[in-house]
Parts: C-alpha cells; sequence; structure tokens
C-alpha cells in the first residue's frame, strides 16, 4: 500500500469564543439576561445565533499536517490546550475542522474515554453490550469476545450487579475491557490511561503494547512521557494549536520536556472558557507553609492547594480532585473530596483548600492537575499541569532527610531512643 | 487482539469543513442499526427504574387523563362523542396519544442528556432521538393492553378496519419523530425548549380531538384540522377500532403530507445543525 493510513493537510478549528460560555444553562440566568436585553437576544436568535457572541475567536488547531503510514504508532504530546484532543476529535469525525482536509483509509475506532454511554443503572452485562455497541461493535462480536472482556475485567462474580454498585476500579476495569477489545484498523486514543490505580495501569499498558505490535495504526495522546517512549517510535508535539515538533520520540519528548521544565507557576488564572463548560477553575495556587504562594518547596515542606471553581449550573455529585505528577508525568499522589464530606453541587462559586500535611516529594519538577468529576467518574473539568512546582534539595527540618542514593519518596520520620522489652519474638 | 487481516475491503473517510444542507445518510443510519436497537432497549430499560410504580406509569397517565375528562368534558361539558361510551371514546384518543406525546417529551431532551457522548464518540447523531421515540412503543403498548380490555367491557369488538391500526401507528410514530428531531436539536442551541416541550405537548393536546370529536367541524375545516397529523391519527383510531363515522378521506390524506414533512424538514435541520453538537452541547 503506498497510501498513507492518515493524511491531514491543512487541518484547523476556530472556535467561536463565547459560542460555549454564554449558552443559556439555567432559569435563574436566563430570566436575568431576558430581562436585561430580551430583543437584543431575540434578535441574535433571529439572526441565526445560537446566543449573543462576540466576534473573538481561538484556533484550537491550525494548519496542521501530517501523514502517518499504516502500523505506524505515534504519539501526540503537548501541554493542555495545545488542540490534541482537538485533533482526535476531528479525526473522529466527532467535531468538523474549520479549515483542510484529511483523509483516512481503514475503519477508525477512537477511544476518548473509557466507559462513555454506560449507564448506572443497567448491569455490567447490559453495559458491555451497549458499550461495546456503542465503540462500534456488532452484537455478534461482543458476545463472541464476551468471556474475554469479563476476563480481563475480572468481574465475573458481579457481571448482574447493577453498574452503580461497583467500585469505581471495577468500573474501570470493565470499560477499559471492552474499549480493549475493539479490532479496528486505526485506533485513536486519548488519555485513556491516565485512570486508575498502578496495578490497572499496567495492564492497560500492556493491552496497549498488544496493540502497538499487532500492525495496527495508532495515534495516542498522553501526557505520560513512559508510556509515549514505551509505545510509539515516532512523536509530535503540538503547541498551541499547530505542529512544533514531529520525528522520533526521544527527540521530540526531551525537546518537549526541556521546554516544560522551564515554566514553573505558582498559580493559575482560568481564562474565559473557549468552549462553555459546566464547572470552570478560576483559580488556583500553591501556597508554601509560611503561606506564601510559591513555585518552590523544599524537601518535606507542607504546602496548600487552593482552587476556586465556578460552576456554571448545578452540578449534582460534583467532587474535585487534585493530581500530583513529577517531571516525567508519573502521577505521584492525588486526593478528591468525594470521599469527605465536602458538597460542592451548587451553581456558583466554589472556593477550596487541600492541605498536603506531609509532603514526601523528592527533589524535582511537579505539576498539580485539577479536576472537578461527577460520581464515579465522569469528569466534568480537568485542567492539567495548572501549577508547575520544583522541590528543592533542602530540608525544610530535622524529620526529613536528604539521601545521597536515589529514594523514591522523602518520608518525614522521627527517632527516639527506647528502653526496656523491645517487641515480642516472632510467634512461631 | 488479533491482527489486521490484510485483505480487508478498504473503507475511506473523508474529513472535511461542512456547509449548508447536508445529506441525511440513511445508509450510514443503517450501518448503525445494532447501537439504534441497543440505545432503544437501554431507554426502555431505565425509563421507569427508580420509580415506585415503574411502567405503571405509561398506564396511569391516560387514565386519569380520561377520567378527568369524562368528568368535565363528558358529564359536565356534555361534549358529544360520536355515539361512543365517552370514557372509551376518549381513551382510544389517548392511546396513540401516549406514543407520540412520550416520544416527543423524551426525545426533545435526548441529545443534551446524552451530551458525553456527542463529545466524546462519532455516531449517526440521528440515532439517538431515534431510539428513544421507538422506545416509547412500550408506553403505547401498555396503554393500548388497557384499551383491548376496555373495549369488550363497553360490548365493542375489534373489526377487520382494525387491520389499519399499523398504518395509523406509523403515522404517529412519523409525527413524534418529525416534531422530536425538531425539538431534540433545536434544544442543543436554545435550552428553553425543555421548559417550553411540557407546555407544547399540552397545547397540542386540546388541539387534538382527543377530548372532543372533530366532527364539531364542518368541511373544509375538517380536512384542514388534518395539518396537525394528529387529529389524523385520533380519528382514524376510534374509525377502525370503535366504527365512528371518521373513516379516513381527505383528512387523513393531510395529516399524513403534514406528518412527512414535519420529518423530512426535521431531519433535514438535524443534519444541519448536527455538525456543531459537539461544540456546543
Amino acid at each position: 500500500m503506498t497510501d498513507g493510513a492518515i493524511e491531514i493537510r491543512g487541518l484547523g478549528k476556530r472556535y467561536r469564543l463565547g459560542a460555549r460560555a454564554e449558552p443559556v444553562r439555567d432559569l435563574r440566568d436566563r430570566l436575568s439576561r431576558a430581562v436585561r436585553s430580551p430583543v437584543a437576544r431575540l434578535k441574535a436568535v433571529f439572526a441565526g445565533h445560537s446566543t449573543i457572541v462576540s466576534d473573538e475567536h481561538i484556533w484550537a488547531l491550525r494548519d496542521v499536517s501530517l501523514d502517518v503510514a499504516p502500523g505506524e504508532v505515534v504519539g501526540l504530546v503537548g501541554r493542555n490546550g495545545a488542540g490534541k484532543t482537538t485533533l482526535l476529535k476531528i479525526l473522529s469525525r466527532i467535531t468538523d475542522p474549520t479549515t483542510g482536509r484529511a483523509v483516512i483509509h481503514g475503519r477508525v475506532a477512537s477511544l476518548l474515554e473509557v466507559g462513555t454511554g454506560f449507564h448506572p443503572e443497567l448491569t455490567g452485562r447490559e453495559n458491555v453490550y451497549l458499550n461495546g455497541a456503542i465503540l462500534g461493535m456488532g452484537r455478534e462480536e461482543i458476545k463472541r469476545k464476551f468471556d474475554e472482556i469479563v476476563a480481563f475485567a475480572e468481574v465475573e462474580r458481579f457481571l448482574d450487579t447493577q453498574v452503580k454498585h461497583y467500585s469505581s476500579g471495577m468500573y474501570l476495569r470493565l470499560a477499559f475491557a471492552v474499549a480493549a477489545h475493539l479490532e479496528p484498523e486505526i485506533l485513536l486514543v486519548d488519555e485513556v490511561l491516565a485512570v486508575g490505580d498502578a496495578s490497572f495501569q499496567r495492564r492497560c499498558l500492556g493491552k496497549m503494547n498488544d496493540v502497538a505490535t499487532s500492525g495496527r495504526t495508532v495515534l495516542f495522546v498522553s501526557h505520560n512521557m513512559e508510556a509515549v517512549q514505551r509505545l510509539c517510535r515516532r512523536t509530535v508535539w503540538l503547541d498551541e494549536g499547530r505542529v512544533e515538533r514531529d520525528g522520533p520520540t526521544d527527540e521530540v519528548v526531551s525537546a518537549y520536556l526541556r521546554q516544560w521544565s522551564g515554566q514553573r507557576r505558582s498559580a493559575y488564572v482560568g481564562e474565559a472558557a473557549a468552549e462553555g463548560r459546566r464547572a470552570v477553575l478560576e483559580l488556583a495556587e500553591l501556597l508554601d507553609a509560611s503561606g506564601e504562594r510559591s513555585s518552590h518547596l523544599n524537601l518535606g515542606e507542607p504546602f496548600m492547594l487552593r482552587m476556586r471553581w465556578r460552576h456554571r449550573e448545578r452540578i449534582t455529585g460534583a467532587s474535585y480532585f487534585v493530581r500530583v505528577f513529577d517531571g516525567r508525568d508519573r502521577m505521584i499522589f492525588s486526593s478528591n473530596t468525594h470521599a469527605t464530606d465536602v458538597v460542592v453541587a451548587d451553581a456558583g462559586v466554589h472556593q477550596m483548600e487541600c492541605r498536603i500535611e506531609a509532603s514526601v516529594l523528592m527533589p524535582g519538577d511537579y505539576t498539580v492537575t485539577f479536576g472537578c468529576f461527577v460520581r464515579p467518574r465522569t469528569e466534568v473539568e480537568r485542567v492539567d499541569s495548572a501549577i508547575a512546582f520544583e522541590v528543592l534539595p533542602l530540608a525544610f527540618d530535622e524529620t526529613v532527610q536528604l539521601h545521597a542514593g536515589p529514594a523514591l519518596v522523602a518520608v518525614p520520620t522521627q527517632w527516639r531512643r527506647t528502653v526496656g522489652e523491645l517487641v515480642a519474638p516472632l510467634a512461631k | 487482539m488479533t491482527a489486521v487481516p490484510a485483505a480487508q475491503a478498504e473503507s475511506v473517510t473523508v474529513i472535511e469543513p461542512r456547509r449548508g444542507w447536508a445529506r441525511l445518510d440513511l445508509a450510514e443510519l443503517w450501518q448503525f442499526r445494532e447501537l439504534v436497537y441497543f440505545l432503544t432497549w437501554r431507554d426502555i430499560k431505565v425509563r421507569y427504574k427508580q420509580t415506585v410504580l415503574g411502567a405503571t406509569w405509561a398506564i396511569v397517565q391516560p387514565l386519569l387523563t380520561m377520567l378527568v375528562f369524562s368528568l368535565f368534558f363528558g358529564r359536565l361539558a356534555k361534549v358529544p362523542s360520536d355515539g361512543v361510551p365517552y370514557p372509551l371514546f376518549s381513551y382510544t384518543a389517548l392511546v396513540p396519544w401516549t406514543l407520540f406525546a412520550s416520544g416527543v417529551t423524551h426525545s426533545a431532551v435526548r441529545l443534551v442528556s446524552s451530551s458525553n457522548m456527542l463529545r466524546k464518540i462519532y455516531f449517526p447523531r440521528l440515532s439517538l432521538p431515534l431510539s428513544t421515540v421507538l422506545a416509547s412503543f412500550v408506553d403505547f403498548v401498555l396503554a393500548f393492553s388497557v384499551l383491548l380490555v376496555m373495549m369488550p367491557l363497553y360490548g365493542y369488538w375489534p373489526k377487520v378496519d382494525a387491520v389499519w391500526l399499523p398504518l395509523l401507528v406509523a403515522l404517529a410514530f412519523v409525527t413524534s419523530l418529525g416534531v422530536g428531531l425538531w425539538l431534540s436539536a433545536l434544544n442543543v442551541q436554545f435550552r428553553d425548549v425543555r421548559y417550553a416541550v411540557p407546555f407544547l405537548v399540552q397545547l397540542w393536546l386540546f388541539a387534538t380531538p382527543i377530548a372532543y370529536p372533530s366532527s364539531l367541524l364542518d368541511e373544509p375545516w375538517r380536512t384542514l384540522y388534518g395539518l396537525n397529523p394528529m387529529a389524523g391519527v385520533v380519528e382514524g383510531f376510534r374509525w377502525a377500532l370503535l366504527g365512528t363515522a371518521t373513516r379516513p378521506g381527505p383528512m387523513i390524506l393531510v395529516s399524513s403530507l403534514a406528518a412527512v414533512a414535519l420529518l423530512v424538514t426535521g431531519a433535514f435541520y438535524f443534519r444541519r445543525v448536527e455538525r456543531t453538537f459537539a461544540d456546543i452541547v
């Protein structure tokens, strides 16, 4: 075959600022706006605009040209908002490009999220069929792979339990298992590995590895540089909607990481959302132990993540999360409000702080991702790498020590001399 | 996962900006028929979950409406009923109405409530309102089975004319889908639709000869009344089941044309605006 699997020429996507920020969402908003300017609104409606929009536009993707050969596995990296997801959405025909053209040879499946269309009221078995159909599998195909899917997910015993009673781990495993059994010629994957616990992520990566070596064409978006390096020989770095660099993975990833580590920021200020969102992170900041905004912490220094969210509408069951990643984009820890009694459902502004009482972070670069989700795992909003900070090789106090050797974490410890009988001898 | 068979028939997808009116692409919808099937099935399974009465709701609604109508229109206002006992007269009309109203009400909000699917997956968008209206057949069948019990109680037995019922049901379905397509597409852009729908359905109920017969109107007004496709459906139902003198004539012709017009314009409008769904939903 001389044809490429994917040929992209001058692809661009323009969003209208405000087109998503302004939609009429709830009655109160509606009334207040209607009272303010009913005539203007109606005029806008009859003029064919859904809302009164500004003429400002934002190019999420600009003049992107790429050729992907059949069987090639290409990584897509870039910061939040660089256009990676937009590119996948266009290629999977979820949204139209504004300019340009793409030609795809072969059956495409896209995986922008695992578990899309899962219904909490349905059982595991029912959801496998439903989700499989949504992802483009036929009933016969699902039937054939059903046992394999269930075995991979390890949920045999709960097949006839409603999914709403699943733990989030089981839910994820099942959702990924369905997706992992797709057999397209071309697979577009977005960040699905960034979820779940470590062992689950390993299994997902293993499965992805199978896909990558099976002769399929894969476009793989990830923030996980390790995964990209493992799976992809070629990587494309997108920045502000353009192709910044395209070449062998090692080259591109190290260039990307170099540029990235030069940018630390102790605070994040949300932009007017280009794509109207239900919840917007307006402000996020990192405060050090003295309560100052900072992008540098000492080893073992307690710190605090503060955030201000604005909900454009009521979001029942909303929770916030923070995730801290190291310089290679491995998740170090995460925390969310779901297990606490913090309720953040109402429309309006919510301010929240997350105190990290004892930091175990080793010296190095870190980023913090902020997000809002609805149980069990529908992401409402997520801002990757909103904050970037560095842990300096300076001990905050005497409870943490700096080791010469490469330890994974620096745990605050306390030593004390004791007297008398030590622990009981090991029972036989 | 196994390797891709080399000799697979190649499919080529061209992705370009689309402008103006789009083809309906029913062939693609047909390719995704299993998705439509599963979405319909999901709708049916989920619709009455976590309700105390469950699917009984599909019966309670038309039954209570019939009671209220019988009391106020039949008993108090003495509205004529073409020689049929008033409760049977109104309930027979409420059965196809259930199909229409349930289809419209649910499909209008379908896209917005499936916003996650729209933003994460590609599939023919038409399959969402289509499956929702299909799922409303459950409500219809339940309401219809009650009618089958009621008729003998009033001494009515189905006659040969009843073979025309499927066509009338199809007409109600086409109307419901047509209106559902319009409303669901509009609702993505204008969330006002959600508030307008219950009101619209209620107005439409009274604009349809359910509580009263269309025989109150003289020609040519009665034929013109057929512009409301549900008028044709309802009078057709009464004729096919109860033998009223509303044998389908010019009115049902007008109704059929109106219903098809609704469906075709709705489908084209839907296809025209669907490309922005993922961006604005």
